[in-house]
């Protein structure tokens, strides 16, 4: 079979490290060929080679055959290759239709002209079955959504190539499985797909071929039909992953929080997110949450933790009602939170990891003395968490927590608040947008959590990761717990049957 | 490694050399600059007066230093009221506003106050001056908190409530007709052995008393739990809160430091006894902007704020003299208004230096 594009022994060097060593990349017309590699193992730079960010040290790129020199994006476009970024490029408050037109815009007499641009925009829109309305702002649009107008920009300039950059990390489980549809239906009218990814199960069920790298190094390429997601996890990392976590049987009794009648208003509008809630957490229990994203989660949590008010009921912890408590309070009282947005609420990206680790703590007597900080406690504790946590950066406790990865940015989090023991541990999607190894290495912290004897509270949208960590599922919907699953009891299916609201159960 | 006592703060960490040296070229490209307008307005005497500019702070010897220092007091605390604001993520564009303010409040108390001894008099007059600044910047930063009034607007409508208010109080209370300004306040600041140092200059005790400002704010910011509260919030409010930082009451607290800054700068001039008056013009408080460049100059440190406070106050000094080499006035406020503006870009400069010693660092 011919290849649409090839990068042969692509090499790119940056001072002291060697992001791409020799990677060969082959491109199949018509297919989804998808790239694997955890974070850091130099997917990125060899798409920005691609895409003409860089300039490859070593190597060629063939299209069609043909070598080409690609010097920048604009050589890129008009080879035809296009880029859905991680984060899109879109102007917030132009128009679905402005976007897509933007920087190739049609004119008649230096005055736009878009009755053309609309009637493409439509044709492609029906064609691709990407729906959108080319009216709407982007603004006011989901981010589903967003990512079919940047999928729309590559197509209204007839790009041959399309370059998907973790293109799932954003969505939810409905809207990937739209998306899936869409890039099948690209490549049976003749496009071919790059898939940037460290997601196997959604390798599994799209791609056709997979080329993965490790540390910069090419590793190989597989057909998807004759491997599986263990053989691709052990490409990719190395070593053997296991993706069944081992848990130990408890019999949890003793109740450590309690949540009474909650109701929360929403974030976005005058309605109620959280309706009427009520559940407990015990010890030496994983309980999980599951729904899709804007359930009401986010409310919930916040409830909780007291980043929002209640607008009625009870939260008990330890026996005592903290309904009204501070968030330092409850932080000190024995609530832990792993937060859903990590850079949001999480990590003070300008601090150092050190200044990070102890956001929570610097106040007490070990790190302060009569207001003053005592950086000596500081960097000991936090070297001492470093090696425990084995959270890797640049200059240790110094790296400012920008510039770590995604994965040592949630262990530094995940360090910070397992190390404040607390009685109950709060995990919003912990492992979002991480790679197999590091989710690993957290799945086993959240358990080792519940062994010792802490109750677990975990807000998750991955159903396999409800299904292999829970001791026990609730699942909201619509701001209201409509089921209380056991796991071992019930399958992926019907718990996406309540999630979707379709099913209701009983809830104690 | 740095040994582990050395806070990032430190004046010799990499950090600081980096935003030393990029300070430091931001000038050479602002007295380039300088010299083209220069040589463009007064070709022959262009080389002459380049010079003066450069060595002006130094004529008349400890006189012409005693100036340069006189001058460079009031904006080193305008410039640490900027930079501390900036600090704690807070856009204090209002140092005008509480410049003026505490003015009032020093001239006030120093004119009126005449029964406490005269070593209380001018701690009096100060105290007052700090505490109206404080109060002027109270107002923006309760609206920030708690209504989310961006601080540029708030802080820019009190600037000119302030000089009208001013104006208005003036004229009721310590006024005098003759010469359409305020009154002399009868506190005046000591002179510290400044006198001595820099005979017949108007530098005195003030300027000490600046530099004291800038020891405390930088150890406030950089060794305190409250500065690291404060500078939390200002990365991160989101982030801080949920650490259980009160967000909204550091919110405040960073404004009401930073209008005290700005009100002790105010009563440091005032009280100077140097002949400096309140004068009744629709005209805001020029010390309270050009804060914004000695921060901007001084990369929002302590440290630096006080030497691009003591820069600016050396190259307008050395401006004043050029009036003898024939140029106009305007052309000279063109020249420093210029350097000043070129200043500003140390940060683009920081960018270009940080990445080129990181580049030589890897390799």
């Amino acid at each position: 079979m011919e290849y649409i594009i090839e990068m042969l022994g692509i090499t790119k060097m940056f001072p002291g490290v060697i992001a791409n060593d020799n990677i060969t990349l082959q491109l199949r017309k018509g297919e989804i060929h998808a790239l694997l590699g955890e974070n850091g193992a130099g997917k990125s730079t060899l798409m920005s080679v691609l895409f003409g960010l860089y300039r490859p040290d070593q190597g060629a790129i063939r299209l069609n055959g043909q070598e080409v020199q690609i010097k920048d994006p604009n050589d890129a476009n008009r080879l035809g290759i296009g880029m859905v970024h991680q984060h899109f490029k879109l102007v917030h408050n132009f128009t679905v239709i402005e976007n897509i037109v933007l920087g190739i815009e049609s004119t008649r007499h230096g005055f736009l002209s878009m009755d053309k641009a609309k009637k493409k925009v439509m044709e492609l829109s029906d064609r691709y079955n990407l729906k959108v309305d080319p009216e709407a702002l982007i603004s006011d649009i989901t981010v589903g959504m967003q990512q079919r107008v940047e999928i729309l920009k590559m197509l209204y300039r007839d790009n041959e190539i399309l370059i998907f950059d973790e293109p799932t990390a954003v969505l939810t489980p409905q809207e990937i499985e739209d998306l899936m549809e869409i890039m099948r239906g690209l490549t049976k009218e003749g496009k071919s797909i790059l898939f940037i990814t460290h997601k196997l199960k959604e390798i599994m069920a799209v791609a056709d071929r997979c080329t993965v790298l490790r540390k910069g190094k090419y590793v190989g390429t597989a057909e998807v039909a004759a491997v599986t997601k263990e053989d691709l996890s052990e490409m990719m990392v190395g070593r053997k992953v296991s993706f069944a976590v081992e848990k130990k049987s408890f019999q949890p009794e003793k109740d450590v929080f309690e949540v009474r009648n909650l109701t929360v208003k929403s974030r976005h509008n005058q309605k109620n997110a959280v309706r009427n809630v009520s559940f407990k957490v015990r010890r030496n229990e994983i309980l999980c949450i599951a729904g899709i994203d804007g359930n009401g989660q986010s409310e919930l949590v916040y409830a909780l933790t007291g980043l929002q008010p209640v607008v009625s009921g009870q939260l008990i912890m330890n026996g005592q009602d903290i309904t009204k408590a501070s968030i330092r309070q409850r932080n000190a009282g024995g609530i832990g939170h792993i937060p859903e947005d990590r850079h949001k609420h999480g990590l003070i990206l300008d601090y150092s990891l050190a200044e990070n680790l102890v956001l929570k703590n610097y106040y007490t007597e070990d790190f302060q003395h009569r207001g003053f900080i005592q950086f000596d406690a500081m960097y000991d504790y936090a070297n001492r968490l470093i090696q425990e946590f084995d959270i890797r950066s640049g200059q240790g406790p110094y790296t400012p927590a920008r510039s770590m990865s995604g994965g040592n940015q949630q262990k530094a989090i995940l360090a910070r608040e397992i190390d404040g023991n607390p009685d109950v541990l709060i995990a919003v999607q912990p492992t979002r947008g991480l790679d197999v190894g590091a989710i690993e290495y957290i799945h086993k912290q959240l358990v080792d959590q519940r062994d010792a004897g802490k109750a677990v509270l975990l807000v998750s949208l991955e159903l396999d990761e409800v299904m292999n960590l829970s001791d026990r599922i609730l699942v909201i919907f619509e701001g209201e717990m409509v089921a209380e699953l056991n796991p071992e009891e019930t399958t992926i299916q019907e718990l996406g049957l309540y999630m979707a609201g379709s099913k209701r159960g009983k809830v104690q | 490694m740095m040994p582990k006592w050395i806070g990032k703060s430190d004046l010799l960490s990499e950090k600081n050399l980096v935003s030393l040296t990029s300070s430091i070229s931001a000038i050479l490209v602002g007295m380039l600059f300088g010299l083209v307008i220069l040589l463009i307005s007064n070709p022959a005497q262009a080389l002459g007066g380049f010079k003066t500019i450069l060595f002006g702070g130094f004529t008349g010897g400890a006189k012409g230093i005693g100036q340069v220092l006189y001058f460079a007091t009031p904006i080193i605390m305008t410039g640490l009221s900027v930079g501390f604001a900036f600090k704690t993520g807070l856009f204090n564009i209002g140092a005008s506003g509480q410049f003026i303010v505490g003015a009032y409040a020093a001239v006030l108390v120093g004119v009126h106050w005449t029964s406490l001894p005269p070593v209380l008099h001018w701690i009096a007059a100060l105290l007052a001056a700090g505490i109206a600044g404080g109060l002027w910047a109270l107002l923006p930063g309760i609206l920030k908190a708690y209504a989310n009034v961006h601080e540029v607007i708030a802080t820019i409508m009190m600037n000119y409530i302030g000089m009208y208010s001013v104006n208005y109080l003036v004229t009721r209370t310590v006024y005098d007709q003759l010469r359409n300004q305020s009154m002399t306040p009868v506190a005046v600041l000591p002179k510290w052995g400044m006198d001595q140092l820099f005979p017949r200059s108007s530098v005195n005790g003030g300027f000490y008393i600046a530099v004291l400002m800038v020891i405390l704010i930088h150890i406030l910011i950089n060794k305190t739990t409250f500065g690291y509260e404060l500078k939390a919030c200002g990365f991160n409010r989101d982030a801080s809160q949920y650490a259980g930082i009160n967000a909204k009451r550091n919110i405040m607290l960073s404004m009401v430091i930073a209008g005290v800054l700005a009100g002790i700068g105010a009563g440091l001039l005032f009280l100077a006894g140097s002949g400096k008056h309140i004068e009744v013009v629709d005209i805001l408080a020029v010390e309270g902007f050009n804060g914004i460049p000695v921060a901007l100059l001084g990369m929002s440190s302590p440290i630096g704020i006080l030497f691009a406070g003591l820069f600016i106050a050396y190259v307008t000094q050395g401006g004043f003299y050029l009036q003898l080499s024939n140029f106009v006035p305007e052309v000279i406020d063109i020249i420093i208004a210029a350097i000043i503006y070129f200043s500003a870009f140390s940060l683009i400069f920081k960018n270009v230096i940080g990445r080129w010693i990181r580049g030589r660092k890897e390799q």
